[in-house]
């Protein structure tokens, strides 16, 4: 086979693979299109009147992913079921985010840590790498980081808004993942960056309790003078 | 592999003791949910290292292979040379089943950045030994083809009736780690094209010349199209291309004229320049 034999052949290999590529692209903004409107609909648990009515929120969110589901089986198609690493990069981020928004919404409802089978089931994801289409580990461990930090905002929320019982479950909440994520040996990756930040996040809502406490709002769940 | 497993108890132990009891049931659901990760971030991380390593040896000798490849400017008996070449290429294929064998039912990918340095150096010495041994380039296909291994079989005895066929395993190089092999080779055409002229070769300096231009044609060719990382090296691939063709023309305006050893000089003041260049960009 000539040289020139050669790169052409290769060629085709690169142009096939572009055109991979810009269909993936295509499917993974919609799904950003999606997540964006499901974060839209979840900030607004940290608007005073959002507080009153989070299981409205909750079930608006839920309808919303199954928009992603769709997204998500069209994605499937775009490229064979082996190859989900090698183009792992372009849907990443949008999944990460995906599995913060399923972990709220599910923390929201029961106060209590998603697992990584439900997420994939709100997604519309397998488990297992070998089913196909699957949520990776590190991703969802992203995404739980992620719902840490907002967590620690929806604290610092909850307080204006005058529900002052609400941070002590989240304290509590938080310092179980701290210790989960204690358990990991991470290597020096994104994932170890993003959790080196939880800290932080443990660090705050820890701040808003002491502050709940030290005036004695901790116990009382009635709003206590500032309504 | 147990020992890990041990130390792995170890530290599941700990949070458990310092707990509180009241959140008991709820916190062993997260924690417990945590130890399933941890083994399966563990398991990924080995697996990574040792291709690290596995990598990491393949670069070794396949540099190590090259070096004996540059020897050939210089002995009368080319022959032996890559026969030895080949010797310790057999031995990186080796290590490159080694590879496929950790790889069996993972997604190749996932894993791919932990070998990729390994597979683009194994392609730069088994394509160098073919062009020294051809002339010609050597393709993908026939790369992949020569990293077919057939597995062990004393693991496939203890079932008997089991045939051979069943334990074949593969390695496919992909298109873009051949690429940057065959960029890396033509570093090492520049430098094989510079000793020659320094043993009083006329011919093969033109032959690589041809040959690295078709190359850069090639990369040419594909451009934009290509990764990231091929478009990078296209730059140095240009400089060596220049080098080669500086010195076929200098051997052509005055290659009988000047003695020898001033001939090198006048290459080696011209790489000089060349690496200012490169430094500035």
């Amino acid at each position: 086979m000539s040289v020139t034999e050669m790169f052409s052949h290769i060629q085709g290999f690169l142009s096939a693979d572009q055109e991979v590529r810009e269909d993936i692209r295509k499917v993974v903004q919609g799904l950003e299109q999606t997540a964006r409107e499901i974060l839209t609909v979840l900030q607004s648990v940290h608007q005073p009147t959002g507080f009153k009515d989070i299981p409205n929120k909750c079930l608006k969110a839920r309808e919303l992913f199954s928009t992603v589901q769709i997204h998500i089986g069209e994605l499937r198609t775009k490229f064979p079921v082996e190859q989900y690493y090698r183009f792992h990069e372009h849907w990443r981020f949008v999944l990460q985010r995906l599995a913060f928004l399923a972990s709220f919404v599910v923390y929201l409802e029961t106060e209590s840590l998603v697992t990584r089978e439900e997420v994939a089931k709100i997604l519309g994801t397998e488990v297992n790498r070998e089913k196909g289409f699957h949520l990776d580990v590190e991703d969802y461990l992203a995404g739980v980081l992620i719902m840490a930090s907002e967590l620690s905002r929806l604290a610092v929320n909850s307080v204006t808004a005058g529900d002052y019982g609400r941070p002590l479950r989240i304290s509590n909440f938080i310092n179980e993942l701290d210790s989960g994520f204690r358990l990991l040996n991470l290597k020096n990756d994104p994932l170890r960056k993003r959790y080196d930040g939880l800290k932080y996040d443990v660090k705050k809502i820890e701040e808003v309790v002491y502050d709940l406490s030290i005036r004695g709002l901790a116990k009382e769940p009635e709003a206590g003078g500032d309504k | 592999m147990s020992k890990r497993e041990g130390n792995a108890s170890a530290r599941k132990r700990r949070p458990d003791s310092d707990q509180k009891t009241e959140d008991f049931v709820s916190q062993s659901a997260v924690i417990s949910a945590f130890r399933v990760f941890q083994q399966e971030l563990d398991t990924r991380h080995d697996k990574y290292e040792r291709l690290v390593k596995l990598s990491r040896d393949i670069t070794i000798e396949s540099k190590r292979t090259i070096f004996l490849l540059h020897r050939v400017t210089s002995v009368p008996n080319v022959e032996e040379v890559l026969n030895e070449a080949d010797n310790k290429l057999d031995g990186v294929r080796q290590k490159i089943g080694q590879i496929a064998e950790e790889l069996r039912g993972e997604d190749i990918y996932q894993f791919h950045k932990a070998f990729t340095s390994g597979v683009q150096e194994y392609v730069e010495a088994v394509s160098f030994h073919h062009f020294i041994r051809h002339r010609t380039l050597l393709s993908l296909e026939e790369i992949n083809a020569a990293l077919v291994f057939i597995k062990d079989e004393t693991v496939v005895i203890k079932a008997p009736g089991e045939i051979q066929g069943a334990c074949v395993l593969t390695f496919q190089v992909t298109s873009t780690d051949y690429l940057l092999g065959v960029a890396d080779l033509t570093g090492e055409l520049m430098r094989m094209c510079i000793s020659s002229v320094g043993n009083g070769d006329m011919e093969t300096p033109f032959e690589l010349s041809n040959f690295l231009r078709d190359i850069h044609d090639g990369f040419a060719y594909l451009g934009n199209v290509g990764p990231y990382e091929v478009s990078k090296k296209l730059h140095t691939l240009r400089q060596s291309l220049g080098k080669v063709e500086d010195a076929c023309y200098m051997l052509r305006v005055r290659g009988s004229e000047i003695p020898k050893h001033m001939l090198a000089d006048v290459f080696s003041s011209r790489t000089a320049v060349m690496e200012q260049d490169e430094e500035v960009a």
